[in-house]
């Protein structure tokens, strides 16, 4: 579970988040569905502790995140925004190299890769070295890094970006089974079909603030819309963000 | 301290796969100082052997108007080659190249040596050019032995004796041992092997840090359940490998270069043997730490790998700033240096270089300011390391 309270974050004269709170539960998945420069980087950079919140707290399964940093990591998997790989290292050292930092080793971590290599699909290029790996190819490395020490909480950033329609497709179900085996994913998107399609909860975020906080279901009848996308744009409406 | 060098293996592993790395680290770096001074040290040998072993050459006109003058430069070796030349011919031909040095003994000069009043030679040289410097020296001064042989021989016709003309003897004592004489020339060298231990960790440094951000693999890797400095320990210490290796190759590219340089022409001894080359190691090694600190530091406030080689380039430069002081100055060793690093290094190697008896002191000194000067900088990139805008 990771839970976000009353956090803020001002960056020069930028508000960039302002007292936004949610929580993201175990066996679901949470969407953070906002526009470009709403704030969802900068949210899920402070839910796994490269930024400090001006005020507030993030925890990770109850853990502060501020206070205890390593402990509280040790149950995140990130996916940041920019998922570079090492391109002189082997999909498979790549994988290794973050397992070893998460304090796994030997034979627990040579097994846990192979799953993920099974899981993702990866046999065909896990002795490959990374300098020209397709994006959707990186995206499994890193996807697979974030998973080696079997967190039970993953948060991803934007991880559809540059994907094409296959690639998408294996992520969503990947994210499926990750719910499935009863983690807390929290995933962020500016795409709402890819929101609506895949999250059990939807957190609207606009100009650093939260706009709504529902099941996409409620969403929808709250606002009447068919569709999620309208619904988004009704509540961007109402809050005056679309002016 | 586990974590530490896990990042230092990856680091290692990842750099041992780099072309740029290898190639600065383990070839350009160590390899392209001990050539550069090996050229160097060649031509210059060859210069002043062939200048010595070689005749003099002069071109003389008038050579009719002195014959015994003539037959004086002949029997001292100076080959001849008459013409008939204007002094502004003589200007021209100097300076079109087509002549090194002219002599010119002009129609009055018989009259004017019978009368025992001075009589004029032109000696047409251009003082510009090294090499027709030397020559033109050599040629005034065998006429100045014929001038003063002749002076000798006027007094003592008259009955005076020669040696009221000399009333001071003025005996030059060197006292340069060859060694020392080799060191001048070594003093470039001391530079060369410090240039090969930043080069050795110079791609490390930036791949490491903005490199790694360029990538985009910082970010993951700094939301990983580690300490920043455990991550910047790491790549300092991969930095440091790769320093030490190139250190190692330079110093025996060294060794082999003295190997074939013949400085023993010039009547200096090279004291650059397997030994000494281990001496230089032990100096230059707390040395490392301070350059990849130094360098990983730099490196870790810029945003692009290009951004980080502009600046790093400058840092390559700042060891040369205490050598050149310390040679303008004409440093030597003493104790209240040592605190200075690369300075340090280049005296005490040079001491060793020539010889001379070094203060175990001086050493641990020496040692002992790098590398307080380098756990500052550690602990200045670690703290940059954990702040936000590390993330850029």
């Amino acid at each position: 579970m990771i839970e976000a309270a009353n956090l803020s974050k001002r960056f020069g004269a930028i508000e960039a988040v302002r007292d936004v709170s949610f929580v993201a539960r175990d066996g679901e998945i949470t969407g953070l569905l906002g526009a470009n420069g709403a704030g969802k980087s900068t949210c899920l950079r402070m839910l796994y502790g490269v930024l400090t919140p001006d005020s507030g707290r993030a925890s990770v399964d109850g853990i502060d995140i501020r206070g205890e940093t390593s402990k509280a990591r040790a149950h995140l998997g990130v996916l940041p925004h920019a998922a570079g790989l090492y391109g002189n290292l082997t999909a498979r050292e790549n994988i290794h190299y973050f397992g070893s930092l998460q304090g796994i080793a030997g034979d627990r971590l040579r097994s846990r890769t192979a799953e993920l290599t099974r899981i993702l699909g990866m046999e065909s290029f896990i002795e490959r070295r990374a300098k020209g790996f397709s994006q959707g190819q990186r995206i499994k490395v890193a996807l697979a890094r974030a998973l080696v020490h079997d967190p039970g909480n993953i948060v991803l950033d934007e991880p559809t970006n540059g994907l094409d329609v296959m690639a998408i497709r294996n992520l969503r179900d990947m994210l499926l089974e990750l719910k499935a085996q009863g983690r807390c994913v929290l995933f962020s998107s500016h795409v709402m079909q890819e929101v609506a399609a895949l999250c059990d909860r939807v957190v609207i975020i606009g100009h650093g603030k939260v706009l709504a906080d529902a099941t996409v279901q409620s969403i929808q009848d709250r606002s009447g819309a068919a569709s999620l996308e309208e619904a988004f744009l009704q509540v961007l409406g109402d809050t005056g963000e679309l002016s | 301290m586990r974590l530490l060098l896990t990042v230092f293996g990856k680091e290692f592993l990842e750099n041992l796969r780099d072309r740029r790395t290898l190639l600065s680290a383990l070839l350009f770096g160590p390899l392209f100082g001990p050539l550069l001074f090996g050229l160097m040290v060649s031509r210059m040998l060859n210069q002043s052997v062939v200048e010595s072993d070689e005749p003099l050459r002069l071109t003389i006109s008038g050579a009719d108007n002195a014959p015994r003058l003539t037959r004086y430069l002949e029997a001292h070796g100076i080959k001849l080659s008459k013409a008939n030349l204007s002094e502004s011919e003589a200007r021209a031909a100097v300076r079109g190249g087509r002549a090194q040095i002219v002599l010119i003994i002009p129609k009055e000069y018989g009259a004017r040596f019978t009368l025992g009043v001075p009589a004029p030679v032109l000696l047409v040289a251009d003082s510009a050019d090294s090499q027709t410097r030397k020559s033109a020296e050599r040629a005034r001064s065998i006429l100045g032995g014929y001038a003063s042989s002749i002076a000798q021989l006027r007094l003592q016709a008259r009955g005076v004796n020669p040696l009221l003309t000399v009333p001071v003897a003025v005996n030059d004592v060197d006292v340069a041992t060859p060694t020392g004489r080799a060191v001048v020339v070594l003093g470039f060298m001391t530079y060369f092997v410090l240039f090969a231990v930043l080069m050795g960790g110079l791609y490390l440094a930036i791949d490491s840090t903005a490199g790694e951000r360029e990538r985009g693999s910082l970010e993951a890797l700094l939301s990983l359940p580690v300490a920043r400095s455990s991550l910047v320990g790491g790549k300092i210490l991969a930095t440091c490998a790769y320093m030490c290796i190139s250190l190692a190759l330079s110093l025996t590219a060294f060794v082999c270069v003295f190997r074939f340089v013949p400085l023993e022409r010039l009547g200096m001894s090279a004291n650059l043997n397997a030994r000494t080359a281990l001496i230089f190691f032990a100096i230059c090694l707390p040395f490392v730490p301070l350059g990849a600190a130094l360098m990983t530091f730099v490196a870790s406030f810029t945003r692009s790998y290009r951004e980080a080689q502009t600046y790093l380039t400058t840092v390559l430069l700042v060891p040369t700033l205490p050598i050149a002081f310390a040679s303008i100055y004409s440093l030597k060793t003493q104790s209240s240096l040592m605190f200075i690093p690369s300075l340090s290094q280049h005296l005490l190697m040079t001491s060793v270089l020539k010889d001379e008896t070094v203060a175990a002191l001086d050493v641990w000194v020496s040692a002992a300011a790098s590398l307080a000067l380098a756990l500052v900088l550690m602990v200045l990139t670690a703290r940059h390391w954990r702040r936000e805008t590390m993330l850029g």
